[in-house]
């Protein structure tokens, strides 16, 4: 578990080896206190979602789960992708509504990004991980949860890394996007070396 | 001649993965072998062009309130259908697709192109600003994909171009082009290219750096 739990932190890092994500990641790690609100938001949709996910599937998708019914042949995976997606919009609706009503300055603080996570590819990619790589319950919980630190953990460091970039002397052409993915291919390499480790 | 403009116009002017920033995440997964790039290709042009028309036919008939769920359950739906077809027909190049088909659905592309585009426009333009946008972003996969499984593995579509040593060949394979950080890299350079012939592109500077004009080379 605690194994599972690392990986999908370092060595499975929804960014830099899955590349999920990457369209806010770049678009939204100019700023580190801007990153670490949209990571922190990320990291609560996608604990609550995977689990979420994980018993829609077994429950209500998966072949056979309507035999207490006497429809032991009905097989509705097909429907998961629009099942996912659908959860997760409630969510983070649901969320909102939550958030607004009991903890109104988390609620501010998220603000924006909490709409946004919904069209975020690491939420439905980790959801789509789940049900492809067939985790039980508590591995869905744990794998939600670490992928979710390990996203907010890359979009931090990259933020950090350009606040600075901002005094450095770069080619015209390269500015901007060019370099934002070129430092990501550097942070990519550095968790790569986390592939092997073991415990 | 403007019709046309919206089919040219995305694919280098105004690229959807180097300019607008759309759709990145799938671009770089699928890119390890051309023969992916090409599937995912083929399948992100059918999906966006057949959403784009569904929704700029129907766009008069969307309340504006609820536009996002009726677009992604558009969406959702014709990648379902896609996803499909692909296991259906092409198994195992399904499975090395993975879970990257399915996350057209939340690719930024089709919901940006239909949000920004298929729902002012009627459906001719639509279809056109879809083909286009389509074309340009697999253009940069094509280009991706082609330089990694090259260098990568010595291949095109699988068919041996550069027979490598482990065959008694000359090539060596850089294994690092098959790893996720060439992919970043690979981008980032091919942005910088495009930029040295569009210079209309460039960033303009946050911070402009002083040059101290008594400073002396160290």
């Amino acid at each position: 578990m605690i194994d599972l739990f690392l990986r999908s932190i370092f060595a499975d890092n929804l960014i830099l080896s899955f590349f999920l994500g990457v369209c806010t990641f770049l678009a939204v790690s100019k700023r580190l206190d801007t990153a670490f609100g949209l990571g922190i938001a990320l990291i609560v949709v996608q604990t609550i979602t995977v689990p979420l996910n994980h018993l829609i599937l077994a429950r209500l998708l998966a072949p056979g789960a309507w035999s207490w019914l006497g429809l032991g042949d009905v097989d509705l995976t097909f429907l998961s992708l629009i099942a996912f997606i659908g959860v997760i919009a409630a969510t983070v609706q649901i969320l909102e509504l939550v958030l607004d009503r009991f903890v109104p300055a988390l609620y501010r603080a998220l603000g924006i990004y909490l709409p946004l996570i919904t069209v975020n590819c690491a939420i439905l990619g980790g959801s789509l991980f789940m049900a492809e790589r067939d985790y039980s319950f508590s591995e869905s919980v744990v794998f939600g949860f670490g992928g979710g630190i390990g996203w907010a953990l890359a979009i931090m460091g990259l933020a950090a890394i350009r606040e600075r970039l901002n005094y450095a002397d770069i080619p015209a052409g390269l500015r901007g996007l060019g370099m934002a993915f070129i430092v990501t291919g550097l942070m990519s390499m550095g968790f790569t070396a986390f592939a092997g480790v073991q415990l | 001649m403007s019709a046309l403009r919206h089919l040219y116009g995305p694919i280098i002017d105004n690229n959807p993965i180097t300019l607008q920033i759309l759709g990145i995440c799938s671009a770089l997964a699928v890119t390890t072998s051309l023969t992916t790039s090409a599937v995912m290709s083929l399948a992100l042009i059918t999906v966006l062009v057949m959403s784009s028309l569904v929704i700029s036919t129907i766009r008069r008939h969307i309340p504006s309130a609820i536009r996002l769920i009726v677009q992604i359950t558009i969406i959702a739906s014709l990648v379902i259908v896609a996803d499909q077809i692909i296991q259906a027909f092409a198994f195992d190049i399904s499975q090395r697709l993975s879970i990257f088909v399915g996350l057209i659905v939340t690719n930024c592309l089709v919901l940006g192109r239909a949000e920004a585009f298929a729902m002012q426009n009627p459906p001719g333009p639509a279809v056109l600003d879809a083909l286009g946008n389509g074309l340009g972003y697999s253009l940069i996969l094509l280009i991706v994909g082609f330089i990694r499984e090259l260098l990568g593995a010595g291949t095109l579509f699988g068919l041996t171009v550069f027979p490598s040593v482990y065959d008694g060949g000359w090539f060596t394979p850089l294994n690092l082009m098959l790893l996720a950080p060439s992919a970043f890299f690979i981008l980032g350079l091919l942005i910088w290219a495009i930029r040295a012939l569009r210079p209309a592109q460039i960033e303009p500077s946050d911070y402009k750096i002083a040059i101290d004009p008594n400073r002396r080379a160290p």
